[in-house]
């Protein structure tokens, strides 16, 4: 700042393969050389362990692409970052919960059909959960979009920041009230039971109160219901906004609101279209990921909102295959911090992360360069 | 309605009305006048005395005469939370209302503040002098060290914003170690005259206690700004919703540091996630007084220089800033250092109000909190941040907790419903904040000819 | 009567941008308007098109009071404005741009029939379906506009100077393309600053100062107005 109006010197201009120029980059090779040894090490002493660590990674990161997809969608189309996002994933799983505890709605079924196919029976029941907790986090979505940032689209995108936080917050200290959700643990009941397959020297189911071998990969079946629900997801997402009319609108809105409306195309049902979808499968992974990790709380949505944000981020916001990858890296990152470096250090390996990527590539993995406006 | 609560709302209003006293009473401008003869401008000295007037209206305030205080501990512990809000808010405001730069990396700099500043006196109090030598050394070390790296590196152009981290990183990284080994070799002479925690020694009592907790508060101020320094320069150059999330990333990445300071790091007394227990409670109205006048008047000094135009400028029009030739870049990085150093020293101040420090009140959901009042009050008001300062720690945590307290005793958590409800109204109502760019009295910005901005911005 | 503009009067902020125009446009007519930059041309268009919201006034369509319809209401009413600048989706192909156009029209052999008509009158684009319209020329981009413009089959067409950035060339055979799709039945509502061209194919015409129309009449008349020869015709 000393240099607001010092007079100019003769600028020496640092070439880009100068030494100078490769100092910060001698510094990230380092720091990729490190994290490479350390993987690297672990691999060879404990490769069973290290792709145990991979498939946990992958779970994880599965779920953060089912949050991370609304993130990016709903920035593409109104730049906004939807803090509420987080807390809609929660409200998803919290509405399972309730239809699953109090209302046994994964049972439905077998209630109504006592000679149906006892696996059919809850396969089917999940479904409706799921589908229940869906339609509940769209609508949640769907009215705070109206609600509270509706109101806001012309205003400057501040307004709309705080106002995303402040809905955030609101559902999550509501969440808190003890007549609400309440600040407690609350252990899920999951609809169907989780099988586990272990695979040392072929695949093994794992029996009732067998202990898993020592060396061995574990895989369960929820793992194979997220990567499949998700691939799946991923797939008619890129038919949906490469194919259809309304995708093909949504592209258009989020690249030029006027010029979109003079072709007829209603913005406000399409933004709300978008918070919808997004809402849908925030509202998917959460059932999925208290299946999974079977503890719920009202502030369990607050890190992997986040998580699934910075996944987003990091593979350049708007780019739909760019959250995959990026919330593929999240996973990965947090699950092979937590077994080798420390599990409570994993959320700022996550920002380490972030930062790095943007420092490189300030647009993320997938994004396209492009200037800011003016 | 209650007494108490009619009571409580009364504290509100008196403790606005006293900000706006005192802030008049700085702005007064007296006719010279003349006595035998010679003319006297008396300004400077009623807006010196006022503020001492002021400065002694709460400390009998806080007097106890007999068994009778006007303000008892409560409302106290208010008020120094209203003064260390509000250093930490005004940070905040100069980095986002005055110049434009998300940031919800604020609270991160506070919690570095109050643990760095704790950590000093704790020792200090238990017979060990290292941690005022090694954050004492070390931040002035790293402070010239950054100074000399600026210089050799300002008369390069085109320097990618990685290497010269890089440089400055490693020259951080050496002041700290030179500064561990310093400490090493002096403290264990110093040691003896501390004493111990219950039979503390000269330096570890009366006058020169209080001269080691001003030093740590202030060298964990300073520590606070050399951490934004190093982690803004790469990061201010991001856009602004990035910027914004790489700072709340900070801040979770500093949470999460305390929650392992025992474990990640070597600070055994931090206690991680339990929380650092036994801080010398040092903070009183003078300090507490003192840290803020200091950030109110250097802060409104500092907008009204030429280096605070220029951030203006930067946040109204990036692009034309730079065309004038403004070092956009180097005005960012100053408003996030200053703003951090606020951040830090209302951190050593609360530090030592509260006696002890847990990881949960450093938590980037309560991170939010000075954003919300920085909005709330105005962007770009230091009137409205502060006034949305006190307002918010008088209101929230004094009036509505009491309030609420007396319907059932789990209604207090409702305020924190409410105040979510209200920040969304005032979006939908007025985006701009309760003060939007208006100031009062002392904080007044005079209003200065267009053609004078204008050189100053302009490249000689 | 297609369309009657009365007495509008826009603001932006508190710029007055018109000051209470008046004019029509009847049914199978050519009407160009022509003005100085600044005039407040694109700001009319915009304003039919319900982008803007006047402060005052009336537009009557077809005998129905359109002033504060939202604007995909009124391309659904069949009034299409091909924006000044272009303004093609830069990330949608030429393809998609086209099925935007066509936003209104749920059947799909029927966008598909339309697509090909525009193909006709502009073949080049048939040639770069599949390229995205960012990466299009500009005078290609302006086909495109127009095209996507034709899309949704409307009865009155807005055109913000079709003409700006093609050679001369082009320019003509825009205008031809003008005529003919006027001969088909669009009326056409056409702003240029090729006065010269627009009052060649113009049926009618009106001459917009600082907000105001400070003349109108039949295209011939207007252009042998020795005020409009000396200030729009360079003559
Ligand atoms: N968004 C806006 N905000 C403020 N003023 C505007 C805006 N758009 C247009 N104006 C002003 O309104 C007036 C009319 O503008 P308009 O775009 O209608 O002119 P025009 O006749 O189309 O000119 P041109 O031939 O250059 O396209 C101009 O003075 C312009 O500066
Ligand atoms: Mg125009």
């Amino acid at each position: 700042m000393q240099s607001i109006s010092r007079p100019q010197k003769m600028p020496v201009i640092v070439k880009p393969n100068s030494f100078l120029a490769w100092i910060g980059r001698g510094g990230l090779i380092l720091l990729a050389l490190l994290i490479a040894y350390i993987l690297l090490r672990n691999l060879i002493e404990k490769p069973l362990f290290f792709v145990t660590n991979i498939i946990n990674g992958l779970q994880l990161g599965f779920v953060y692409a089912l949050i991370a997809l609304g993130y990016t969608m709903v920035y593409g189309i109104v730049k906004l970052i939807n803090f509420a996002h987080g807390d809609v994933f929660m409200v998803g799983a919290f509405t399972s919960f309730f239809a699953i505890d109090r209302f046994k709605l994964h049972e439905w079924p077998l209630r109504a059909f006592p000679t149906i196919n006892p696996v059919l029976g809850i396969a089917l029941g999940t479904i409706t959960t799921i589908l229940l907790s869906m339609v509940v986090c769209v609508l949640l979505a769907v009215t705070i979009e109206r609600v509270a940032y509706k109101p806001l689209r012309d205003a400057p995108r501040i307004a709309a920041l705080i106002t995303a936080i402040g809905v955030s917050f609101f559902l999550e200290y509501f969440g808190l009230l003890d007549f609400v959700f309440s600040a407690r643990f609350i252990p899920y009941p999951r609809p169907f039971e989780v099988t586990t397959w272990y695979i040392a020297d072929g695949i093994h189911l794992t029996q009732p109160g067998e202990p898993i071998p020592e060396n061995a990969i574990v895989i369960s079946n929820i793992l194979i219901i997220i990567v499949i629900l998700t691939l799946g997801i991923l797939l008619f997402l890129q038919y949906l906004v490469r194919r259809t009319k309304i995708g093909i609108a949504m592209r258009a809105t989020s690249f030029d609101k006027p010029t979109a409306r003079l072709m007829g195309i209603n913005v406000d049902s399409v933004i709300s279209f978008t918070f919808a979808i997004g809402a849908a499968f925030a509202g998917l992974g959460g059932v999925l990921y208290a299946i999974a990790y079977p503890s719920i709380k009202t502030l369990m949505g607050v890190y992997p909102g986040l998580k699934a944000f910075i996944s987003a981020v990091l593979g350049g916001i708007g780019s739909i295959p760019g959250a995959f990858v990026g919330a593929l890296i999240m996973g990965q990152a947090e699950a092979l911090t937590a077994s080798y470096i420390s599990t409570p250090m994993r959320d700022a390996v996550a920002f380490t992360i972030l930062i790095i990527v943007l420092l490189v590539r300030p647009t993320g993995i997938f994004g396209e360069p492009e200037k800011e406006k003016a | 309605m209650d007494l108490s609560v009619l009571l409580s709302f009364a504290k509100i209003i008196a403790v606005i009305a006293y900000l706006y006293g005192l802030f008049w009473i700085m702005g007064l401008k007296v006719r010279p006048v003349t006595i035998a003869g010679k003319t006297l401008d008396l300004s400077l000295a009623i807006n010196v005395a006022g503020v001492v007037v002021a400065f002694g209206i709460i400390q009998l305030a806080l007097t106890d005469f007999g068994g009778f205080r006007i303000l008892n501990e409560f409302d106290t512990g208010l008020l120094y939370q209203a003064c260390t809000m509000t250093m930490v808010a005004l940070g905040l405001n100069l980095i986002y209302g005055f110049n434009g730069q998300f940031s919800l990396g604020q609270w991160g700099f506070y919690g570095i503040g109050a643990y760095a500043a704790a950590d000093v006196t704790y020792r200090w109090v238990n017979g060990d002098s290292s941690g005022l030598i090694v954050l004492g050394v070390g931040t002035i070390l790293a402070g010239v060290i950054i100074l000399l790296v600026g210089r050799s590196l300002s008369n390069l152009r085109r320097m990618p914003v990685l290497s010269s981290f890089t440089l400055y990183l490693l020259g951080a990284l050496v002041s700290g170690y030179v500064a561990v080994l310093i400490g090493r070799w002096v403290s264990p002479l110093l040691n003896p005259l501390l004493g111990t925690n219950l039979e503390p020694g000269p330096l570890a009592q009366g006058f020169w206690l209080q001269i080691i907790y001003f030093l740590a508060v202030v060298f964990a101020g300073i520590f606070a700004a050399e951490i934004s320094f190093l982690f803004g320069l790469p990061v201010l150059s991001l856009g602004s919703d990035y910027f914004g999330i790489a700072t709340l990333g900070f801040t979770i990445v500093v949470y999460t540091l305390m929650v392992n300071s025992d474990t990640f790091l070597p600070f055994p007394e931090m206690r991680g996630g339990r929380g650092m227990i036994g801080i010398p409670k040092l903070t009183t109205w003078f300090w507490a007084f003192l840290f803020m006048m200091a950030v109110i008047v250097s802060m409104r000094n500092l907008i009204r220089s030429s280096y605070g135009r220029a951030m203006i400028s930067v946040r109204e029009d990036e692009v034309a800033a730079r065309a004038m030739g403004i070092d956009v870049a180097g005005g960012k990085l100053l408003a996030f250092v200053i703003g951090s150093l606020f951040a830090g020293l209302g951190g050593g101040v609360y530090a030592h109000y509260i006696g002890f420090l847990s990881p949960g009140t450093f938590d980037f959901l309560i991170g939010f909190n000075p954003m919300i009042i920085v909005v709330f009050g105005g962007l770009g008001s230091m009137t409205g941040t502060i006034t949305a300062s006190f307002g918010w720690i008088f209101f929230l945590e004094g009036m509505l907790r009491d309030v609420l307290g007396r319907i059932s005793p789990q209604a207090p958590s409702w305020r924190y419903v409410l105040y979510p409800l209200t920040l969304l109204l005032l979006m939908l109502i007025r985006p701009e904040g309760l003060m939007g760019k208006i100031e009062w009295g002392f904080l007044k910005i005079p209003v200065v000819p267009l053609r004078d901005t204008k050189q100053e911005g302009e490249v000689a | 009567m297609l369309l009657e503009v009365k007495d509008l009067h826009v603001y932006y902020g508190a710029i007055h941008a018109l000051h209470g125009i008046s004019f029509h446009i009847a049914e199978g007519e050519i009407v160009t308007l022509i003005g100085a930059n600044g005039a407040g041309k694109s700001t009319t268009l915009r304003t039919i098109s319900g982008l803007i919201r006047p402060r005052s006034g009336h537009i009557i369509y077809r005998g129905q009071d359109i002033t504060l319809t939202p604007p995909e209401q009124i391309v659904r009413m069949g009034i299409s404005h091909v924006p000044e600048g272009r303004k093609i989706f830069a990330p949608l192909t030429v393809r998609e741009n086209l099925e935007m156009g066509a936003y209104i029209i749920k059947d799909k052999a029927e966008v598909n029939r339309l697509m090909e008509r525009v193909f006709k009158s502009f073949p080049r684009l048939k040639e770069r379906i599949n390229q995205l319209g960012g990466t299009l020329s500009g005078g290609e981009q302006q086909m495109l506009a127009t095209g996507r413009g034709l899309m949704s089959k409307p009865s009155l067409l807005l055109l913000d100077e079709p003409s700006m950035g093609l050679s001369p060339i082009l320019v003509q055979e825009i205008f031809n393309i003008i005529k003919e799709i006027n001969a088909q039945g669009t009326s056409i509502l056409l702003v240029e600053q090729n006065a010269q061209m627009a009052l060649s194919i113009a049926h009618r015409a009106y001459v917009l100062e600082t907000g105001n129309i400070v003349l109108s009449g039949t295209a011939k008349e207007i252009a042998e107005n020795p005020r409009v020869k000396a200030a729009y015709l360079g003559v």
